[in-house]
């Protein structure tokens, strides 16, 4: 493992405790809601701020509490990307890049600017760059001084969404050009899938879902994962054939095992009904629709009732059962459509 | 109420304006001792404003930096002579480098060294009194400062001296050249602190505010076109600093 990082950081009452390892060539992406301490866990890798633990990038250690071992920011060759760039705004582009390097500055950073297409805007000054182009600089002041971690604070977050497809192709294409450990941390889960091999999940200062993003959002282990999967995630203690949710209430599943487990439902496993279901789902409740949003083809049905769900129904279905907020429902899921892992 | 607030700003001025003697401007303007007495403030104000750049800045930072009760210590002694009386400011001066003062005396005794009543005295005068301006606007520049362009010049891997110099000073222009401008004018007009602490000596200490006083009772034309181009100057800095300072849109 190239980077092997063990950080604990308290500030203020809040606690980031975290673990992580990243190998050479893969982009591990930081995903959390605003809050969860990712640009804290930036920072620490930075060695901006103080922190108890340790941190090795390629054997050699930046950071060791115990042993007072502390390598400052300008040592460790890592380079930093800001959410909005950050570049310096009283130098030139050209002068921008070259601030990191020692030998031929002016003549290596034109060359770098020339082959990215940017050798046109070498005498400009920052404020006169568009998003992209300020977030291409910004990458590539950080490129040309071959730093051996790479670390994105929202690369993509400080863009008008209009470019974003664009320049997040750019920046794959660029990060897969860059060698060293690369760690992007980020809210936006599309960000995070289209640019990450793995996906570590941050929630209040502690990674709760570490995984490809295909396993993390098959599996998800909180809400804001459930939520930007679009599933149901439920919790409760295993009995076997059933569940028994938090909320008291039973949930009939496949085989569950024992202990304490997660059940996902997607939406479209939730159908909707407006008298008791007679037939073979196991699971009926009653429920009242709370809100109703269309997205595309479907609409998402808010549900309160014993179990809280969301149910992903038709706009012909909507209009069938005169659906609005405030009807009252009977929902159904079949047990076979609800996924069962251990918590 | 209102407008008796304006006018008492505003008369002093018109009686200046109505009762300059407009005829003889060009004249007294070329008097010797005119020239000579703006010649000094201007050599005196300047040389002030450059020491408190170099003393004024690492100041601030120090300021900037520090924390808890030694900040709050620091910081009054730093801002303590805009808020003392210029004559007590001279006072302490004399107390300190005069010639059996606290530092005065050795000097004296080991290099025959004399600071009062000298070209050197006015200068430390105006430079006691004036400084706090270039610190307060240094420090607050620093305070508005992003700390994020200091962090991202680190992560490319330059000194503390390379930041400083490449990231943090130049950012740090606006507030530099705005604190500079305010204490140069402070410098200018300084008069308390530097009658008491180097005399009123023509060609010497007798700046053009210590002139304008003089003036006032042998002749009073030439305090009005001395004060008239005080009052120039200080117009032009008002209106040169309106948007850097003044903070207008």
């Amino acid at each position: 493992m190239s980077l092997r990082a063990d950080i604990q950081v308290n500030r203020d009452g809040f606690v980031l405790d975290v673990e992580l390892t990243a190998s050479p060539g893969e982009t591990v992406a930081v995903l959390g809601p605003n809050g969860a301490g990712k640009t804290t866990l930036l920072r620490a890798l930075a060695g901006l701020i103080p922190i108890r633990g340790h941190v090795e990038l390629e054997g050699e250690v930046l950071d060791d509490s115990r042993t007072r071992t502390h390598v400052p920011t300008e040592e460790r060759r890592v380079g930093l990307v800001f959410q909005d760039h950050v570049l310096f705004p009283h130098m030139t582009v050209l002068k921008n890049v070259a601030f990191g390097l020692r030998r031929d500055a002016s003549a290596t950073a034109r060359a770098w600017l020339e082959r990215s297409g940017l050798g046109e805007k070498a005498g400009t000054m920052p404020r006169a760059l568009s998003g992209g182009q300020a977030q291409r600089v910004a990458l590539l002041r950080t490129l040309v001084t071959d730093p051996r971690l790479l670390l994105l604070d929202e690369p993509l977050s400080a863009l008008d969404v209009s470019i974003r497809a664009e320049v997040r192709r750019e920046l794959s294409r660029q990060l897969t050009g860059f060698k060293g450990v690369r760690i992007l941390v980020t809210h936006d889960p599309l960000e995070a899938m289209a640019l990450a091999d793995r996906l570590l999940v941050l929630e209040q200062g502690k990674i709760v879902q570490d995984g490809s993003p295909g396993e993390v959002t098959a599996r998800p282990r909180s809400r804001f994962v459930a939520d930007l999967a679009g599933v149901n995630l439920l919790r409760g203690d295993g009995r076997g054939d059933h569940i028994e949710l938090d909320g008291g209430e039973i949930l009939t599943t496949p085989e569950s095992g024992g202990g304490r487990v997660f059940a996902v439902i997607h939406p479209r496993a939730v159908a909707l009904y407006l008298a008791r279901p007679e037939g073979t789902p196991r699971n009926v409740w009653r429920a009242t629709a709370e809100d109703l949003d269309l997205q595309g083809e479907r609409v998402r049905v808010r549900l309160s009732g014993p179990v809280p769900l969301v149910a992903e129904v038709t706009p012909a279905a909507v209009r069938d059962l005169h659906l609005d907020s405030g009807a009252d429902v009977w929902v159904a899921v079949k047990a076979t459509e609800i996924s069962v892992y251990p918590a | 109420m209102t407008a008796a607030g304006f006018l008492l700003f505003l008369l002093p001025l018109a009686g200046l304006v109505v009762r300059a003697p407009w005829g003889q401007v060009g004249q007294e303007l070329v008097a010797p001792e005119t020239a000579t007495a703006l010649g000094l403030s201007i050599f005196c104000s300047v040389t002030a404003t450059t020491i408190a750049l170099v003393l004024g800045i690492p100041v601030a930072l120090v300021l900037f930096r520090t924390t808890g009760t030694l900040r709050s210590v620091l910081r009054a002694l730093t801002t303590l002579p805009m808020v003392l009386p210029p004559v007590v400011g001279g006072v302490a001066l004399l107390l300190a480098f005069g010639r059996r003062g606290l530092v005065g005396a050795p000097l004296y005794q080991l290099f025959g060294v004399q600071i009062p009543f000298t070209t050197a005295a006015a200068v430390i005068a105006e430079t006691f009194v004036a400084m706090p301006f270039l610190v307060i606007a240094v420090e607050g520049g620093l305070r508005a400062l992003d700390v994020r362009y200091e962090e991202a010049a680190r992560a490319l891997g330059a000194s503390s001296w390379k930041v400083f110099a490449r990231v943090t000073l130049p950012l740090l222009r606006p507030a530099i050249f705005s604190g500079s401008v305010l204490c140069w004018a402070r410098a200018l007009g300084e008069f308390g602190a530097t009658i008491t602490f180097a005399g009123n000596l023509p060609g010497r200490t007798q700046t053009v505010p210590l002139a304008v006083y003089v003036a006032l009772e042998t002749k009073p034309e030439g305090a009005i076109v001395l004060s008239l181009i005080l009052l120039a100057v200080s117009l032009a800095i008002l209106i040169g600093l309106r948007d850097r300072w003044l903070g207008e849109p």
